[in-house]
């Protein structure tokens, strides 16, 4: 069971990326990155995962920040989601991350947690965070894929083995807008969009992202295509369902960005959060949507092309509904 | 009658203590020489400890000792262990270590070697009484609080007549009750509903942890705990730690919440002391958040059939009821029965049967939650209420005021009556503040996605008791000292029914000292601080106390200015002789007692008092002038609170979700002894029960017996979102006969007539459907819009 107590565990407080990059290479596996820390010190706190060392980043300026050429934006991975929630170039012009960003969990949290924490941070399926011997933790089955599993979170699209979801909000944001995460390593850097940041659990199950050990997430880049404002016809739509109007994670969410030609919308991104292990694009609908009026109509029409394809579990089933009816509001606009 | 202090808004102790900070808590000690000590808690739902291999943990730096299940007395089964080798569920405490530190002990206790022989469990009380299910204990299956414990299991034909969800599968009750010819009032019955329902359990939440520190002194044992009572809880607690009652210092000042689970003595109070006294060292049991999910304790969820027969004209003629309660592992609350009375005072059928099995699972403890099993009842009856009132055509109010109880209203299967009941008056106001009869055109608007509703609810719950005592004395400085052994459950009732005895005497609130918190500072014995039972329990005696020590201020006036008592009056801090004006001050009557001694001055003790005030006022005598007495005042029924609930909600049908728009609660307690603390309540009440109906629930796997809901994020208590966006309250204001200055308790209805109404709201935005489950939660609100069944089997439990 849980236990909430901190272990020992040797604390590096560097102030310069570099030194982090040294310590992240040295320490390697036994090196845990922290940014807010709102799911490390879960982890830690319960000694369900364990470490040798912590690499607390809070103290490095150029992790923290929102930057703009006027083109793209490059935010700083330890930007908390309070600055990106109320950051005015983020507003005007990607307010789908603004959206997103504030709707995580509660004031508190978003003060304290970071955009590279939230889209890095591990999945919240119970079973895992309970520290049972499940695939994702290096077992051999999946406790909440079972005929009595307790699985209402779980995931309707593309499980392999584990049916854990992403709980991330911003991550479907970033997807929908084409984003890049800049990952450095010591002597290096790549950069790696969405698409591939996030791990399917049947590429690797033990891990939710592409970071690898002795590598830390600098930031995150937006490129201009998405970008609101400036006379570009590009229309947003977040929504996130949860139980309780704050700190919860998401039961379904949705980020949309649609380019629009007069009335016509040209391309649309539609992703959904908390459906799969990684933030899942609806393909089907944003093909459908090119060249079609947003309206009611549309709407009705896309809602259920990606329902056959969902694989639901034993408690999970309203979120095919959930998901047609969310499709709606961002095709409609509310 | 105008009141000096009652009705009015003061500022307690307590308000500034936590603000500033000043406030400890039980873990805010710390004792020359203290270790901290961890809990180490059973991994299985059910298991048999075969061994404890201490050899590893012995050799971490810093460990100085364990508590073992052997080192300690056990209550008798099932009463909830010390420390076991039978664990019932996850988080079952089997051994307390100590270490130097707190880090230390978690390590040492990471070391320790326990062989488990696991055994069956369940964690689905219903589906356990099938005689081919496991059974959550090896040496019975069912009990409670006037209950045998005894192994009671159904057949396999009485589970052939359930039908799924339509009917509960029904065999023979633990314990059963009627009134009236159940079968002659159905037959009149116009309209007859006969459903099946579930009560889901859920968590305190309380903000602090059941944290306890030890240590022995002289041979005095001294606890800091965290508990809603005082007084109340010292013998059970002493019982415990296995000492008299005399040799236990309890410090409990303050209570960061208990909602009932801390309203007793409980185990967890009791561990630190005996590790104390096995290592000889002070011993600090913190209790993290996290495990306070383990080590806490939650409602009693119910599994049940309740069949209702209305005449045509909405009177509730004939109800049947049956209730299967989940006690959790071991010995718990009676809501099972406490639901039937909730039933039968708040609809007043004719005629009415209950049955009820307590069953044991292989969950964590239960125990009283605001509104023990009255909530419950009222979270499943009202929605039903409301089903009927839809079906016979009748306006949702009107047919709450048909049924609803009158001022000396008759409960139970003894048909007891109520000292004083305003729901009637609760709900007219109600209805006029929230504007019911124009709100009723709003009902079913639709915008968009969104359909507006509006509801109706109630609750009841009884609001005091009698026979416990009365102390306080007035010093020769003139200031009033009232002691008070009721605990702090954080509503600072200790102080406003202490204002009680202020009023009697009509003193200044500044010339009152509130003496509480901690047994050494000479505490009466008073019930503890539980089931909305404060306000008229302790007005009363209060009321004793300060009518004692006014007829002794009289008559010490009589013996020293002439005349006989009855020629003297007080005010103004002087007792006075009528007309002239001749007196003296309450200081110099303090004096004046010294002198007189007997039982002025608390030498002389009244004969019924309690053995602990007697102990207290003897310890006090000879200071001031003692007033003390034990509460003999006549009882008229017994005392009851009532409340009423209207609310308004937008739904949107697309995500199941809602928005409370406006809240309206009001208040049958009696007169009104603290406006703003009333006003929390009714706010506070409310919140709690938004979230009982729609949020919380215990979850575990029924495959493994894990728990799912270990935290505040899985159990959802509401955030401040979820709150109603405009929130009014109000008080009936009339005065119960039985107390002396009108006043009752209220916390507990509060919840349950906001859980009811909100649960009657979603009914009403679904156009009727009622779940018969509670919570109602976004999934099944979408799942039911969409046509699809329910994710949850019939009546299944403890489930998403």
């Amino acid at each position: 069971m849980l236990k909430d107590m901190m272990p020992h565990f040797d604390l590096y407080q560097p102030d310069t990326l570099e030194a982090a990059l040294d310590l992240a290479a040295n320490l390697g596996e036994e090196g845990w990155l922290v940014g807010g820390g709102q799911d490390s010190w879960d982890w830690l706190k319960n000694r369900t995962k364990r470490t040798r060392a912590v690499i607390e980043l809070s103290g490095i300026p150029a992790l923290k920040g929102v930057r703009s050429d006027g083109e793209g934006m490059q935010i700083g991975a330890l930007t908390t989601l309070t600055e990106i929630e109320n950051d005015p170039q983020v507003r005007e012009r990607f307010g789908l991350l603004a959206a997103a960003a504030g709707r995580v969990a509660s004031p508190q949290i978003r003060n304290a947690g970071t955009l590279g924490g939230n889209i890095s941070q591990d999945t919240r399926c119970w079973y895992y965070r309970a520290g049972v011997d499940c695939y994702r933790a290096g077992g051999n089955t999946c406790y909440a894929d079972t005929p009595a599993g307790q699985n209402r979170e779980h995931a309707i699209f593309n499980a392999s083995r584990c049916v854990a979801v992403t709980p991330s909000d911003t991550a479907g944001a970033l997807t929908a807008l084409d984003a890049s995460m800049v990952i450095a390593r010591r002597g290096g850097e790549r950069v790696v969009p969405a698409a591939k940041f996030f791990v399917d659990p049947a590429v690797n199950i033990r891990r939710m992202t592409v970071l690898d050990p002795g590598e830390i997430l600098t930031a995150v880049r937006i490129p201009p295509n998405w970008a609101d404002g400036e006379g570009r016809q590009v229309k947003f739509y977040f929504e996130k369902v949860a139980d309780r109007a704050a700190w919860d994670f998401a039961l379904l969410s949705i980020a949309a960005a649609f380019r629009m030609d007069g009335d016509k919308i040209s391309e649309a991104r539609v992703v959904l959060g908390a459906a799969a292990c990684v933030p899942h694009r609806l393909r089907k609908v944003e093909r459908a949507l090119a060249g079609a009026s947003r309206n009611s109509e549309t709407a009705d029409i896309v809602a259920t092309l990606e329902s056959a394809a969902a694989r639901t579990l034993g408690f999970n089933q309203f979120k095919v509904p959930l998901m047609e009816n969310l499709i709606r509001r961002a095709v409609r606009g509310a | 009658m105008a009141h000096k202090l009652l009705g009015q808004d003061f500022i307690p102790h307590d308000v500034v203590a936590k603000v500033t900070g000043e406030a400890k808590f039980a873990e805010d000690f710390r004792v020359e020489g203290m270790v901290f000590a961890r809990l180490l808690s059973s991994p299985y739902p059910h298991a048999r400890v075969k061994g404890i291999d201490l050899s590893a943990a012995e050799k971490v730096p810093g460990y100085v000792g364990v508590l073992l299940p052997k080192d300690v007395k056990n209550p008798e089964a099932p009463e909830i262990p010390l420390l076991t080798e039978e664990p019932g569920y996850i988080g079952a405490p089997i051994l307390l270590l100590a270490a130097e530190s707190e880090t230390a002990a978690q390590d040492a206790l990471e070391k320790v070697r326990v062989d488990y022989e696991p055994l069956a469990f369940h964690v689905d009380p219903l589906a356990s009484l099938h005689p081919d299910r496991p059974d959550a204990r090896t040496d019975g299956n069912v009990g409670a609080t006037g209950v045998k414990f005894q192994t009671l299991k159904w057949t396999k034909a009485d589970f052939d007549k359930g039908d799924h969800d339509k009917r509960m599968p029904a065999g023979k009750a633990a314990q059963e009750w009627t009134y009236g010819d159940v079968d002659a009032a159905f037959a009149k019955a116009k309209y007859v509903l006969d459903e099946t329902f579930v009560h889901a359990s859920n968590s305190h939440h309380s903000m602090e942890p059941r944290t306890a520190m030890a240590y022995w002194q002289n041979g005095k044992c001294i606890v800091h705990v965290s508990s809603q009572s005082q007084s109340f809880i010292t013998p059970a607690l002493a019982g415990l730690i296995g000492i008299p009652p005399t040799d236990l210092v309890l410090i409990a000042e303050y209570c960061g919440g208990g909602f009932g689970s801390k309203g007793g003595a409980y185990p967890l109070q009791a561990l630190p002391a005996l590790l104390s006294k096995k290592i000889n060292r002070p011993v600090m049991m913190r209790i993290s958040r996290a495990e306070e999910y383990f080590h806490g304790s939650a409602r009693l969820g119910f599994q049940g059939q309740v069949k209702l027969g209305f005449a045509e004209d909405g009177k509730l003629l004939a109800a049947d009821l049956y209730v299967i309660q989940e006690n959790g592992a071991c010995q718990s609350f009676w809501d099972f029965r406490n639901a039937a009375d909730g039933l039968s005072i708040l609809y007043q059928p004719e005629a009415m049967r209950w049955r009820g099995m307590p069953v044991y699972a292989n969950s964590p403890i239960r125990s009283a939650q605001r509104g023990p099993g009255y909530n419950q009842m009222c979270h499943i009856m009202e929605p039903l209420l409301d089903k009927a009132a839809r079906e016979l055509k009748i306006d949702r109010l009107a047919i709450r005021l048909k049924n609803g109880p009158g001022l000396n209203a008759p409960f139970g299967a003894q048909r007891e009556t109520v000292s004083s009941c305003y729901l009637k008056e609760a709900l007219e106001k109600g209805a006029g503040i929230f504007g019911w009869e124009e709100r009723l055109k709003r009902n079913g608007q639709r915008n968009g996605s969104k359909v507006t509703a509006v509801a109706v609810g109630q609750a009841f719950h009884p609001a005091g008791f009698f026979g416990f005592d009365g102390l306080l004395r007035i010093l020769p400085t003139g200031k009033v000292h009232i002691h008070t052994g009721v605990g702090n459950l954080g509503t600072f009732s200790h102080s406003s029914t202490s204002r009680i005895a202020a009023e009697v005497l009509k003193l200044d609130w500044a010339d009152v000292v509130i003496e509480r918190g901690d047994s050494r500072r000479n505490l009466p014995w008073n019930i503890g601080q539980f089931g909305s039972n404060t306000n008229f329990t302790m007005a009363r005696t209060n009321y004793v106390a300060a009518m004692d020590a006014l007829s002794k201020l009289k008559e010490i006036a009589a013996k020293r200015f002439g005349g006989s008592a009855e020629n003297y009056d007080v005010d103004g801090r002087r007792v006075f002789r009528k007309g002239t004006g001749t007196g003296m001050t309450y200081g110099d009557a303090a004096k004046q007692a010294i002198i007189l001694g007997g039982k002025y001055d608390g030498h002389e003790l009244p004969m019924d008092i309690n053995p602990m005030t007697q102990l207290s006022a003897t310890a006090i005598a000879g200071t001031g002038l003692v007033g003390v007495a034990k509460d003999n005042l006549p009882m008229n029924g017994a005392a009851a609170a009532f409340a009423a609930a209207f609310i308004e909600i937008e739904m949107d049908l697309e995500t199941g979700r809602y928005v409370i728009q406006d809240y309206v609660g009001v208040a049958d307690c009696g007169t009104v002894i603290h406006p703003a603390g009333l006003e929390t309540q009714i706010k506070s009440g409310a919140v709690q029960g938004f979230g009982v109906a729609g949020l919380e629930r215990i979850v575990y796997d029924p495959q493994n017996g894990l728990p799912a809901s270990v935290g505040f994020y899985q159990a959802k208590p509401p955030t401040y979102g979820d709150v109603a966006r405009r929130f009014r309250v109000a008080g009936v204001d009339l005065p119960d006969p039985s107390s002396p200055l009108g006043t009752k308790g209220i916390g507990e209805p509060l919840l349950g007539c906001a859980g009811s109404v909100l649960l009657c709201a979603i009914s009403e935005a679904l156009g009727g459907h009622v779940f018969n489950r509670t919570p109602v939660v976004a999934d099944m609100i979408l799942n039911h819009l969409a046509g699809r069944p329910q994710a949850h089997g019939p009546l299944q439990v403890n489930c998403q």
